[in-house]
């Protein structure tokens, strides 16, 4: 019997039992996948919004502003990669301009410190390779890019390390109510809870209306995005937004965390909340877009596309607390953009509206603090030849494009919440995320994973279920 | 910090040819750096034959052609680090490297050769729409792993790109029981070697379709299927020509690209048309002392030419070590033009006074060219004029150049090359 299930281990479920676990609590987070960050927390724009974009007085902008707020604290309490590298809203024609006052007023409302609005001649300096038709631009220095993967990990890693269970691989069929408790479902069997948190991203909307009357609904609103080389990384400098105008809505040109460009998204609602496939038409559309907002969009550079899937309600607002007729059931739905952002704000709120149903007190051994995997390179010449000497793995070079060592991966695997595929070893080391995909390090990180987790080469995944890699021995 | 003559970064085909030819021409103080756990490089997992024709007449397979340099590597006793990985390469020849028993080291070269060779071009880089599941591989990372490690990528495939590696394992996951059931080209031409076409698809009856490509690929855990469709002359997919292919592997042979980020962090000087080095006659780079060949300078199809190179490269780098170092060249350069229908040459210019009798140019052509003419022209006189039977973009070609009909040219500027059509 539990305190609290979460639904859902992406970034805003992760969060919720991080904060949670501040607590004394039996609590655990369900997912449906086989890792953390496998929805929509792995394919958007990894942007810490600024927070001038949500409408004033909603949930979303306070979300917002609050959790980017709170980024600074957690990047360097949980070992997260985390820079305020800043947002810039081009305005590409005059007729445009006054929407760029109007966003400007709008984030001084919602409290985004530090907003500048800036003429043609600023920006450029600001941003050289910017079209020279930019008439001027809204400055945030507050906006800032993340690697999701890593902050998701990080979050579900602590809350892991302060006794929250996870499940993977557990699918949810049905809620149902039995007194005061919930009984929760799966294909792994039954939980019981006093108190279900539903973060299930794109199937929230399933989960709510297992047990309420309200009915909701979450569309799958799909964007494209392609990511560059870094030998372009440094094409802008801050992240590039345009307002919607001419060009419809716009994507947005940014740096990562990591060095690369990611350009995107396109927006498109479909059905398919399982449908990440990239179009022909997206890519096209986003590159002729991107090619508005920089001069010369160094397109050639791309090493890969993807697309994500925002859980749009439409409402376009975060759901977040108990229906009216579901005491128990604490909703923490339509978590789109800025979603990512919200997740350390939106962990805090469900985390004390559970303390307060619940009379959680807190706990006295809390670990604030996680360390990321370590990275070699950031070590000096000593410290690395003495780790080198203890860890001969770390001097072994898995991922050449990405420079990932045998001890990087070891970590990966090892450590709490560790990775199972291949993706899971991606998403945490970046081994096979740079120019050559994977085309070199596949083979070992299989052979690593195979010889770790003690399975057949065979069963080696790319990302659980069953994306096996390689079907037989040879004759 | 140890300090090394010649410094050799990589230890496939081009390093080990370069390697040798170093020691052979005077120079001791020889280092290879390999990152893979052997020599050999690439060619250890081309267990297929026809390697070595040109150089020792004779056919061998990879792992045997690579075994001949090897085994001189060894008799001659250059040492060799395997394992290592090269991090970065400054512009005082100071290379870093990391391997599991010296930790992250640094050694002084005198002259480097860049010899890393060369990566495929991945799924990413070509934007085919659709889903990301397992069972796309790059033709040579299911090369190693059927193979290398001896494991089957898949039962049915679907094979992108008619490049030589393509080809080779179309017919290797045949024979290994699969069933290879299309190989889809962009380009109205194959990007591989006639001999790979007839030997590899034709003898076993796979279907060569050019002017097609994937469209869509299909599967959200494992591949289940791709889309090919036609495309028109900009290579954009006809309408209405969509196939559905059920697989459960798609193999992608759609291009090499030279591993230059090294060279690129350097500050060399890179050709956009070959993603290498500028070179000139001696194969040195826009940086003194750094050479580079093989792979890495420009994508070969035979590896006996690279092995050639590679020897001219090494011989280079040791003449720079014992005669040229630090001393300038003070001869005339010519620049080498690619012109009509000549997509680039390597190498790019000329100093007379320190090429060898006979310079080798090599290049490709842009498009098909049935009997057609290469010209080459010193400024503005002709020089040579050959028919070739056919030429094809997938096959390097050559011309030589006599360097006593450049020294009796003292004003000589340029040397270019065209494609004449009969």
């Amino acid at each position: 019997m539990y305190d609290v299930v979460i639904i859902g281990a992406g970034v805003t479920g992760s969060a919720i039992a991080r904060e949670l676990s501040r607590y004394q609590v039996k609590a655990c987070v369900i997912e449906r996948q086989e890792d953390v960050c496998c929805g929509t927390s792995k394919a958007n724009s990894a942007i810490i919004h600024a927070g001038f974009d949500a409408a004033h007085g909603s949930l979303m902008a306070k979300m917002n502003v609050a959790g980017n707020l709170m980024m600074d604290q957690l990047a360097k309490d949980l070992d997260i990669p985390f820079r305020r590298n800043g947002s810039l809203v081009i305005c590409l024609s005059e007729e445009d301009k006054p929407k760029l006052v109007e966003l400007y007023e709008r984030g001084i409302a919602n409290g985004v410190k530090e907003l500048r609005l800036l003429n043609k001649e600023e920006v450029l300096e600001l941003e050289p390779n910017l079209s020279d038709n930019v008439v001027g631009a809204l400055y945030a220095p507050t906006g800032g890019i993340v690697c999701p993967f890593e902050m998701t990990l990080a979050l579900a890693e602590n809350a892991n390390m302060n006794g929250i269970e996870f499940f993977f691989d557990t699918n949810v069929h049905n809620i149902v109510k039995d007194g005061n408790e919930y009984v929760i479902e799966t294909n792994k069997g039954e939980y019981r809870t006093k108190y279900v948190v539903n973060a299930a991203g794109l199937y929230s909307d399933e989960l709510h209306n297992m047990v309420s009357e309200h009915k909701i609904k979450i569309t799958p609103r799909r964007g494209d995005y392609c990511l560059l080389d870094k030998t372009v990384g440094n094409y802008v400098d801050k992240t590039i937004f345009t307002v919607p105008g001419k060009y419809g809505k716009g994507v947005l040109v940014s740096p990562t965390i990591h060095g690369n460009l990611i350009v995107g998204p396109t927006a498109v609602d479909i059905e398919d909340k399982e449908a990440v496939a990239t179009t022909q038409e997206g890519i096209e559309d986003l590159i002729t877009k991107a090619k508005h907002m920089v001069k010369n969009l160094p397109i050639r550079q791309v090493i890969t596309s993807f697309a994500g899937l925002r859980a749009h309600e439409a409402g376009h607002e975060f759901i977040i607390g108990e229906p009216e007729d579901a005491k128990g059931f604490i909703d923490a739905a339509g978590i789109e953009s800025p979603g990512l952002s919200s997740a350390p704000a939106i962990g805090v709120t469900v985390a004390e509206m559970l303390r307060d149903k619940l009379g959680l007190e807190l706990k006295k051994d809390f670990i604030p603090t996680r360390k990321g995997i370590l990275d070699p390179s950031k070590l000096s010449m000593e410290e690395r030849n003495k780790l080198i000497k203890e860890k001969p793995e770390y001097g072994n070079i898995i991922c050449r494009c990405e420079t990932v060592s045998e001890g990087e991966i070891l970590d990966a695997i090892r450590r709490p919440l560790g990775a199972k595929s291949l993706d899971g070893i991606k998403r945490r080391t970046r081994a096979g995320m740079g120019r050559c995909q994977a085309g070199f390090c596949m083979p070992r990180s299989m052979e690593i994973l195979s010889r770790e987790l003690k399975i057949p080469m065979t069963q080696v995944t790319k990302s659980g279920g069953t994306s096996t890699i390689v079907t037989r021995r040879t004759k | 910090m140890k300090s090394y003559d010649v410094v050799i970064i990589g230890g496939g085909p081009a390093g080990l040819a370069a390697a040798v030819a170093a020691k052979e021409n005077g120079v001791d103080n020889i280092l290879i750096l390999e990152r893979d756990k052997e020599l050999g490089g690439i060619l250890n997992q081309c267990i297929h034959n026809g390697f070595g024709l040109h150089t020792f007449k004779e056919e061998l397979t990879g792992p045997e052609y690579a075994k001949r340099f090897i085994t001189r590597v060894e008799e001659l006793k250059i040492p060799y680090k395997l394992n290592t990985m090269v991090l970065e390469i400054n512009k005082d020849k100071v290379v870093t490297a990391v391997n599991r028993e010296d930790g992250l080291f640094t050694i002084q070269a005198k002259a480097i050769v860049l010899a890393m060779g060369c990566r495929e071009r991945s799924r990413g880089a070509l934007n085919i729409p659709g889903y990301r599941p397992a069972g796309i591989f790059s033709a040579g990372t299911a090369q190693r792993l059927v193979n290398m490690e001896n494991y089957m990528p898949g039962k049915e495939v679907v094979i992108l790109g008619s490049g030589d590696i393509g080809l080779i394992m179309a017919r290797r996951m045949t024979l290994e029981g699969a069933k290879v059931k299309v190989v889809a080209e962009v380009l109205p031409y194959s990007g591989g070697l006639k001999r790979n076409i007839v030997q590899c698809l034709n003898d076993y009856g796979i279907p060569l379709k050019l002017s097609h490509t994937v469209v869509e690929i299909h599967g959200k855990e494992r591949i289940t299927g791709v889309t090919i469709a036609q495309v028109d002359e900009n290579m954009k997919p006809i309408k209405g020509t969509e196939e559905y292919y059920s697989c459960d592997t798609l193999l992608l042979s759609v291009g090499l690209i030279p591993e230059n980020e090294l060279s690129r962090e350097l500050g060399v000087e890179l050709n956009p048309l070959t993603n290498g080095p500028v070179v000139n006659e001696s194969l040195e780079t826009s940086i003194e002392g750094v050479f580079a060949c093989g792979n890495v300078l420009h994508v070969h199809d035979l590896v006996d030419y690279v092995s050639e190179e590679a020897t001219n490269a090494g011989k280079n780098a040791a003449r720079y070590v014992l005669e040229y170092h630090n001393k300038a060249a003070s001869g005339n350069v010519v620049e080498i033009i690619p012109k009509n229908g000549i997509r680039y040459t390597v190498p790019s210019h000329i100093n007379v006074e320190r090429m060898d009798d006979i310079l080798t140019i090599r290049f490709r052509v842009r498009d098909v060219y049935p009997d057609a003419y290469i010209n080459v022209y010193f400024d503005d006189e002709r020089v040579q004029h050959k028919k070739r039977r056919i030429m094809v973009p997938s096959e390097m070609e050559e011309v030589k150049i006599q360097k006593a009909d450049l020294a009796a040219r003292k004003e000589l500027k340029t040397i270019s090359i065209e494609v004449e059509k009969e």
